[in-house]
């Protein structure tokens, strides 16, 4: 066990390809420091410390190991880091080590090599597949308690909750005419021949150095040199191309429409210092053109009971933690197969100094080649045999060999007992055909190496190699440049077909023998665990379960067992799984189909997908010209929209309440300005504008004077009240609307919907100048003599400047329009200025109207002063449900033009009934008390439940001006019901608030106020 | 995520775009008459076909134009981009055009003014 430190001596063909064993760095694991190298993985520099139990497994506790050397690490899933940087469930096979780095092992208390949890191991008989759809049924009342109890037991690795991430991520959209994910041997036979056209390239590798498994093997040669030299040589090559993008550490996890690839680009994790200069991670979203998947293969591995113990690997990882890393992960080894690749690596470790006392073969008839060589370094061999059982505590010590009937289902005699510190096992190669089957690829049974592989594409992309099921170097590089000639050729290039590289490899026939499951000799559920799907603790004897209970679809089983859920999404489990069920169903495997892979295809940082979307980025705020006042004036804000708004203004010592209420006596006995810059407005101009607004609106327009104001209701197509705001006549052909500040970008999409679509014939043009205006609404009954005192040249006697009308000209020297408009009932001016003059209008007006005591006040006095009077509000009045019948304001509903938006729909049936909810006003009995909003009405208070509900109250306030609470509900047949007393019940337990049905104007009904 | 070709922009990401649902629904005008339930053909009842699909897009954060989509709900291929007011031309999108249960439905007979006859059972096929 252990680094091999003089590896180079020892052996003259091998060495360490992807460390630097001159740069030792250091790092922890559960607060112990060992010695690693620069280009070490976790999982290597771990084995190399001779450190093998790196966690528990998800539900029963087990000890676990590291099992492979890639992305579909099952077992060695680990916390990575300090504070803010702490990231659980990492595989150790994908850490590229630096100096410093902190890791911790996962599920275990109080410690990785005595964990309590490992009792559930114990009582495993009472954890069967469905454990917890079966048991944690009933008492339904338990349920939340149950699932507290659950989440801790299950959880795996605890992410960092008490800091900020403190990197930073970016994202980067890109277009490539042809995209090629692997940078192994097809990979860099299909980007070199691609790129050879001058098209633009992407190679995107996993890993940071090019090969794939060109770095783990010994017996390929390209062009004479070692695989691993070609690879980087070639990867050098391309990368200096200038029409090449060569991308290391960067895993393609996702595949969508229209070829739409997402890639994870790893920045800095590898570094122990991060430069502030660099992103952590960078998300790529490339369109490309054409797309040449050379992702590989991952070896499976065998069904047999204790398959999970630490020192079981899969033979391909064994050999690449000795090729790539110079690590032998044993002293003492067993190789358990049923093919002939495996032998190879068995031969590897075996010639490495890790003495292979035994090779399985689950075939009674080996290539005669592998035969030969294991005879020729004293191996001895098993063949029609199989472990049948693994033994050992925190690590593999004993195996259970035995003879096998010819079909592999059954045991032919008795066990023989090996001791080992170290089983490779191999049960085939799998492709890795989760990027074609994310994009919707087709997949088909290949009956010569029993896997899964690509056959139809769904978008324009080709899968090469590994990853197609052709295992051979020298038919993949076949493949791999005929796949980039047609992807050139099919984005109209051309390109000169260059000479395949020469190849020595040795010839291997890659046909295993399909057997999904080594028996053990006793009935099913009993003797050891056969895991089938390691991280989520799934046994073969689960999936027989499973099917004996009536799931028999593959869907259905991977739910009930959850094998393939976890997240490696099955890439070790899926195949061995399929032929369990297969088997169990007597059903071949295609029949039983297989289940769908969804991106990610390796987990990716919420992080990365966020970018720098978070905090203050997350969403535009947007602030009026005049936000600077009210900061200095101690205002509150409130949201709405995007927009921040001055809520109110409180004053030393002042409550909320307090403040509104002073706000709204200002308004209603001197004068009050309001910042309503963010009103929504629309510049409406062209020679049908007029015309336009008369369908848009609900009431007439085409006769509304130039100069003159009209309010105006919107509905859409179903009747429904959409928006309201007042209108202006600037000129013959053209409009200055105004719609609610949170519609604004509603109502403007709207309008261009129907103009476009429906109306093309009508010549208007449609522009926001929401934020081109600022616009300070002054009201009350000193507001014409401040708007004087401020200095105006438009006339501003009732005469000469009537209520609904709008006048331009200046105000202190500010180029101004003022709308004699009222949202308050008081006489009120709203003053626009371009947005630049925006401060200086409200600055000018507040020293004007100092001697008249003008109060700023905001939105919750904006809100009372309209529920005096009445006034309803969008969305709080209405909720998609309301006409403008409903809200009592037929009045606004013309029945004499031919149409407009909502007008049929208004006609219907369903809009006359008499028990629609209708807006009321409600006055309680007790006038101090205010009804909460949304409190339900009830005509009987102590009527038992399900209690009948006439509807619910939409606003609701205290109005110091009356000196009582007004309030405005939606009540079915409420316009019948005047006088009527109705009861809103109370949650927290208080008797029912009584309020009499009234009118909605409670303030000045007969509006004389509007003109000071 | 659909690439989408604009009419006026040319090749733009989907999160450029947004769908405004099935293309070419007449809109009945107020002053023809027809009744409540053929009136809900136009208003409530949208097609969801497995397959050649017409719908409305909209480059929202583009040049804010509405255009025509001819779409495969089943393989997202996007058969033919066409302007608003235009009929598909393609000759697949032709016949999901003529296809369409609304082709014959009173809304759309109200909606180009086409004097109704009085109608026992609602012809629409939904």
């Amino acid at each position: 066990m252990a680094r091999k430190t003089n590896i180079r001596a020892n052996r003259n063909s091998h060495q360490a390809v992807s460390i630097d064993s001159h740069a030792p760095i250091s790092f922890t694991f559960d607060g112990r420091t060992y010695q690693g190298c620069r280009g070490d993985t976790l999982a290597s520099a771990l084995l190399a410390n001779n450190v093998h139990l790196t966690g528990r497994s998800f539900k029963y506790h087990r000890p676990r190991g590291i099992m492979a050397a890639g992305a579909e690490e099952p077992n060695a899933l680990v916390g990575i880091g300090v504070g803010g940087r702490i990231e659980p469930n990492i595989k150790a096979t994908q850490i590229e080590l630096y100096d410093g780095l902190v890791a911790v092992s996962q599920n275990r208390f109080p410690s990785l090599k005595l964990d309590m949890g490992e009792i559930n191991s114990v009582f495993s008989r009472f954890f069967p597949a469905g454990f917890y759809y079966k048991t944690f049924m009933w008492p339904a009342s338990f349920w939340m308690g149950y699932e507290h109890i659950i989440r801790r037991a299950a959880g795996l690795g605890k992410a960092s909750d008490t800091h900020q991430d403190p990197d930073r991520y970016e994202k980067r959209h890109a277009h490539f005419d042809i995209v090629v994910v692997g940078g192994g041997l097809a990979g860099l036979n299909a980007a070199l021949q691609a790129a050879n056209s001058g098209q633009r390239v992407l190679l995107a590798e996993d890993q940071h150095q090019c090969g794939g498994w060109l770095r783990s093997c010994d017996d390929i040669a390209i062009d004479g040199m070692a695989g691993h030299e070609w690879a980087d040589k070639t990867a050098l090559h391309l990368a200096e191309m200038e029409n090449v993008t060569l991308l290391p550490r960067t895993t393609c996890f996702g595949y969508g429409d229209h070829n739409f690839l997402t890639l994870a680009e790893r920045v800095t994790d590898h570094l122990a210092e991060k430069p502030a200069h660099l992103p952590r991670m960078r998300l790529w979203k490339v369109r490309a053109r054409q797309v040449i998947l050379a992702t590989g293969a991952i070896e499976r591995p065998l069904v047999f009971a204790g398959n999970d113990l630490p020192g079981v690997m899969l033979a391909s990882a064994a050999q690449t933690y000795l090729n790539q890393y110079g690590v032998l992960a044993g002293g003492r080894g067993i190789l358990t197969t049923n093919n002939d690749a495996a032998w190879h690596s068995a031969f590897a470790l075996h010639e490495a100094g890790c003495l292979i006392t035994a090779i399985v073969d689950t075939r009674e008839n080996p290539a005669p080649a592998v035969l030969k060589q294991a005879a020729a370094l004293g191996i001895q061999t098993r063949l029609g045999a199989g472990i049948i059982a693994a033994h050992g505590r925190l690590h593999i010590a004993r195996v259970e060999i035995a003879p096998l009937t010819k079909t592999g289902d059954a045991l032919a005699g008795e066990a023989e007992h090996f001791d080992c510190d170290l089983v490779l096992m191999s049960g085939g190669m799998n492709p890795v055909v989760h990027l074609h089957s994310q994009s919707r690829g087709k997949l088909k049974w290949d009956e010569r190496t029993y896997c899964f592989r690509p056959s139809t594409s769904h978008e324009a992309t080709q899968s090469v190699g590994a990853c197609n099921g052709s295992f051979e170097p020298s038919r993949g590089i076949k493949e791999a440049n005929a796949a980039a000639l047609k992807a050139v050729k099919a984005n109209g290039g051309a390109a000169e077909a260059l000479d395949l590289p020469d190849i020595i490899a040795r010839k291997i026939n890659y046909t295993p023998m399909p057997i999904w499951q080594i028996p053990s000799g006793l009935p099913a559920g009993q003797g050891g665990k056969a895991f089938v799907d390691f991280q989520n603790d799934v046994t073969a004897s689960d999936i027989q379960l499973a099917v004996r209970e009536g799931y028999h679809s593959v869907e259905h089983v991977k739910r009930y067992t959850t094998t393939g859920m976890a997240t490696d999404q099955g890439k070790t489990s899926n195949i061995n799984a399929l032929g369990i069920l297969a088997r169990e169903r007597n059903a071949e495997i295609p029949a039983v189909g297989t289940t769908t892979f969804r991106m990610p295809y390796t987990p990716t940082s919420i992080g990365m997908i966020a970018g720098r979307d978070i905090g203050g980025l997350f969403d535009p705020v947007r602030v009026t010209p005049m936000d600077k006042w009210h900061r200095e004036a101690g205002a509150k804000f409130e949201h709405v929209g995007q927009w921040m708004r001055a809520w109110y203004y409180p004053q030393k010592g002042e409550s909320m309440e307090e403040a509104v209420h002073r706000e709204v006596r200002a308004a209603r006995q001197t004068a009050g300005l309001l910042d309503a810059s963010t009103l929504g407005k629309i510049d409406i101009k062209g020679p049908d504008a007029a015309e336009f607004l008369n369908r848009i609106y609900t009431n007439s327009w085409l006769k509304l004077g130039v100069g003159n104001c009209r309010y105006g209701l919107m509905c859409k197509d179903d009747g429904m009240v959409m928006d309201d705001g007042v209108t202006t006549r600037l000129a013959d052909d053209h409009f200055h609307m105004t719609t609610t500040t949170g519609g604004a970008a509603g109502v403007l999409d709207w309008l261009e919907e129907w103009q476009q679509t429906e109306w093309p014939e009508l010549k208007v043009y449609l522009t926001s100048v929401t934020e081109q205006w600022a616009v300070a609404t002054l009201s009350g009954p000193a507001a014409q003599e401040i708007l004087n005192a401020a200095g105006t040249d438009i006339p501003l006697n009732n005469e000469g400047f009537r209520f609904m009308s709008m006048r331009e000209g200046h105000v202190s020297g500010l180029p101004a329009r003022i709308y004699r408009i009222s949202f308050t009932g008081e006489l009120s001016y709203e003053i626009n200025v371009p947005a630049r003059y925006g401060m200086a209008l409200w600055t000018t007006l507040m020293r004007a109207g100092k001697t008249f005591g003008i109060t700023p006040y905001g939105t919750e006095a904006m809100h009372v002063l309209r529920g005096e009077k009445g006034f309803i509000i969008v969305g709080q009045e209405t909720d998609g449900t309301v006409t403008p019948h409903d809200l009592g304001m037929s009045w606004i509903v013309s029945d004499k033009k031919p149409d407009f938006i909502g007008k049929r729909a208004l006609a219907r049936q369903a809009m006359q009934a008499s028990d629609r909810k209708q807006l009321v006003g409600l006055k309680t009995k007790d006038p101090k008390q205010v009804i909460p909003e949304g409190a339900h009405a009830t005509l009987d208070p102590d009527q038992p439940p399900p209690v009948d509900m006439l509807g619910h109250v939409t606003s609701s306030y205290f109005s110091p001006n009356l000196g009582h609470s007004v309030a405005m509900a939606l009540l079915r047949a409420g316009h019948t019901r005047m006088g009527q007393t109705v009861y809103f019940p109370m949650l927290d337990g208080s008797p029912p608030i009584e309020a009499t049905i009234t009118d909605t104007r409670f303030y000045d009904p007969k509006g004389e106020r509007l003109n000071g | 995520m659909l690439e989408i070709k604009c009419p006026y922009c040319g090749l733009r990401d989907e999160e450029e775009f947004g769908c405004g649902g099935e293309a070419h629904i007449a809109r009945p005008l107020a002053d023809n008459p027809i009744s409540d339930k053929d009136f809900a053909d136009y208003l409530f009842y949208r097609d969801n076909p497995k397959g050649l699909f017409l719908e409305r897009w909209r480059h929202s954060a583009g040049c804010r134009r509405w255009f025509n989509v001819a779409r495969d709900t089943v393989s997202h291929q996007i058969l033919e981009v066409y302007p608003m007011g235009a009929k598909p031309s393609t000759k697949a999108g032709r016949a999901a055009y003529e296809a369409s249960w609304r082709r014959q439905s009173p809304a759309e007979a109200a909606a180009r003014n086409i004097p109704q006859k009085t109608r026992k059972t609602s012809t629409s096929k939904r």
